[in-house]
């Protein structure tokens, strides 16, 4: 039976957002006896009601509040106002992710140390080290049912990673596999197998793929100490006169507003809602945001080095057909400057529907040649490219000067242009992909560039010193001390990595610490 | 409301041949755009018929298949109609934007020009206005989301229903 908590309560941890962080971190304080309330600013949507449809499955799940973009990549000229694929429900993105559970390499965790000083790029060190999270990375993978750790088999091979690991068998890849992926490959924890649907991105309609809308939260839950509140989208924080986070203003469904006590706030709404959330919660004590004083809030904003790239053949693939991204590449993951870029990527495969791949394959683009790749759509292969991006300081999400959102805060401005590495990374990937499918028999190939982001990554991020960062090793800000950031926006760099393993590993991690921080009473 | 209905036969072939053809295909007749083989028809509310028919010759050219026929290019425009019904802004921008194109392609008009890249070459022109860019963008939806074309595509479309590809050919490739 869930829990069900006083707003005047003020001993319970509250958690903004039910994500990856957000979820995970919830039901493990929730295991330890701790009082937690959620609070989702979307719907709870259970998994039966999930849409194999694209356009349907968007309008359901992703998060559609007014943004704007700016900089120079694509994103901003074809989708302005749509900078990120993610979601708004309970469950987060996790609802739309694909899968992919991979750890971060050592030295993804110093590239400043490892790479050295990158022109134009804030690199930084994490104050943590893979050693310290690895016993974490372990527990995530169980308790996500990671496929290849824990003895669990891999996925089968779609038709899609079949032409894949062909094409790599070609060009000599030697690290190809079907993934290490959160969706069971046999029934496993009361959720049964993959069905190769097809839908990964729309959401998991037989509950086969890990998301906490359907493990974390139930088991939450379950003990009766986790109280999760859909449609409750919060506005801004509030601080005592001595700078410590009291409460939660946030809006119901109607828009009445209401104000949840707080012993701690944890944020987790995604890399821009999260230091939106800050960056609006400015005060007479903390005029630039809570947790700014380094004015790195917002800034260093990631969405890792992406694109894609189809593939058409002779004969018919069905691409669709199957899990969307149970297929892996690793070779290219390391850190080989000789490529001309700092840094490594990862090549999984990836598959739209029609609606998407018209919307995807070259934005704006029309004609005989958009056309008639269109025609070939049954004969595409896919793949997508995930690499290290450089965190640089301008790229930032920032409030927007004019224009407001319904509660009356100003709407998020996300602004990104790519990294000269970053440039230099794609086209490396994007010849490589190609010539694995040329590998294979591909008679057209279409270097396909970045969708919008699905990966928003370190605008709050994990820094040793509090003038470089915005939250310690454990994701608390080095402002106020029951104030925590529990997503993926207290990255210090990106990795190589898709990061949800990553954010889930940490808020396990940072429930140890809250946990015992509470006990010492020392927050 | 535009609405697209299945046209029964009523007009004889002279009758049809004494009103003005659209291309080589499409017929005007009242509000309406009525295809030859009497398939179906479109009536428009807001829009001229004209302009509608234009619009469908448009949405060909923007997105090419040969193998689909024009009632999917029509079901995808009619939106333009709708809205511009309830939008005078919509529907200046749509009408303003086809005499343009009227325009550029000289006597005859857009339709008159028998050349697929003679048209093409228009488009190009004023591929960035504000015009292409509204008939574009809503057409990358309205045209490829129609269940009925996917099966052209080899899309398959939901498959919940089904059980998944599990034992429906997830992984039945045979030619690598």
């Amino acid at each position: 039976m869930a829990a069900s908590y006083d707003l005047d309560d003020d001993g319970v941890v509250v958690i903004i957002g039910s994500g990856a962080g957000g979820g995970t971190l919830g039901n493990e304080l929730a295991q330890k006896g701790i009082d937690v309330v959620i609070l989702e600013a979307g719907a709870r949507i259970e998994y039966e009601d999930f849409i194999n449809d694209e356009w349907d499955s968007f309008a359901q799940l992703a998060w559609l509040d007014h943004r704007t973009t700016g900089g120079g990549w694509r994103v901003a000229k074809d989708f302005p106002n749509l900078p990120a694929w993610i979601v708004k429900a309970v469950g987060g993105t996790t609802i739309h992710w694909a899968g992919a559970s991979l750890r971060f390499q050592d030295y993804e965790f110093r590239t400043l140390s490892h790479y050295g000083k990158v022109e134009g790029a804030n690199l930084l060190d994490w104050p943590l080290t893979l050693a310290e999270l690895e016993p974490y990375y372990v527990k995530a993978e169980d308790k996500m049912g990671v496929t290849r750790t824990n003895g669990i088999e891999g996925l089968p091979g779609n038709n899609n990673f079949k032409v894949l690991k062909a094409g790599a068998d070609k060009i000599g890849y030697k690290e190809c596999h079907t993934g290490r992926m959160a969706i069971n490959s046999a029934d496993r924890d009361d959720r049964m197998s993959c069905q190769q649907t097809g839908f990964c991105f729309q959401g998991c309609k037989w509950g086969a793929k890990w998301s906490t809308l359907y493990t974390e939260i139930p088991k939450g839950e379950a003990t009766g100490k986790l109280e999760v509140r859909p449609d409750s989208h919060v506005v801004r924080i509030e601080h005592d006169a001595d700078g410590k986070a009291t409460n939660v203003v946030y809006a119901d469904k109607e828009g009445n507003l209401h104000s949840q006590k707080a012993r701690i706030v944890c944020v987790a709404g995604n890399s821009i809602e999260s230091p939106r959330l800050l960056l609006n919660s400015a005060s007479n004590l903390f005029p630039d945001g809570l947790a700014n004083s380094s004015g790195q809030v917002g800034r260093n904003y990631m969405r890792h080095t992406t694109g894609s790239v189809y593939a058409v053949f002779e004969k018919p693939v069905h691409m669709y057909r199957g899990t969307t991204m149970a297929g892996i590449i690793r070779d290219e993951a390391g850190h080989d400057p000789s490529r001309g870029f700092v840094g490594g990527y990862e090549l999984e495969t990836l598959a739209l529907g029609v609606p998407f791949m018209a919307a995807f394959l070259d934005p704006g683009g029309w004609g005989r040649s958009f056309a008639s790749a269109m025609d070939s759509y049954a004969h595409m292969a896919g793949l997508w490219i995930v690499g290290e991006d450089m965190p640089q300081e301008q790229n930032a999400v920032r409030l927007h000067g004019e224009i407001k959102d319904k509660y009356g805060m100003p709407v998020p401005d996300v602004w990104f242009t790519d990294h000269p590495n970053d440039t230099a990374m794609r086209n490396h990937a994007y010849k490589q992909s190609q010539a694995l499918y040329e590998a294979v028999g591909a008679t057209r190939t279409f270097p396909t560039p970045p969708y919008p982001s699905t990966h928003n990554l370190g605008t709050n991020r994990m820094s040793e010193k509090p003038q470089d960062g915005v939250v310690n090793k454990w994701g608390q800000s080095h402002d106020i001390k029951n104030l925590f950031v529990s997503d993926g926006s207290q990255f210090t760099t990106g990795g190589a990595e898709n990061p949800t393993l990553t954010i889930v590993s940490l808020a396990i991690r940072q429930a140890d610490y809250i946990a015992g921080e509470m006990a010492s009473g020392t927050i | 409301m535009t609405t697209i209905y299945e046209q029964r036969p009523g007009l004889s072939r002279r009758e049809l041949l004494k009103r003005g053809t659209i291309g080589a295909a499409l017929i005007i007749t009242g509000n309406a755009v009525i295809s030859p083989d009497r398939a179906w028809g479109l009536e428009s509310a807001a829009l001229k018929p004209d302009t509608m028919a234009t619009l469908i010759r448009l949405a060909r050219d923007i997105y090419p298949h040969d193998a689909i026929a024009d009632r999917f290019y029509a079901i995808a425009v009619k939106g333009h109609d709708t809205r511009a019904a309830g939008d005078a802004g919509h529907k200046e921008l749509i009408e303003a934007g086809i005499a343009d194109l009227d325009r550029r392609a000289g006597e005859g008009g857009y339709r008159g020009l028998g050349w697929e890249d003679d048209r093409v070459r228009i488009l190009r022109e004023i591929e960035t206005t504000p015009f292409f860019q509204a008939v574009r963008g809503d057409l990358v939806v309205s045209f490829y989301n129609q269940k009925e074309l996917w099966p052209h595509f080899g899309y398959e479309g939901e498959s919940y229903s089904k059980g998944g590809y599990i034992t429906r050919g997830f992984d039945d490739i045979e030619w690598l």
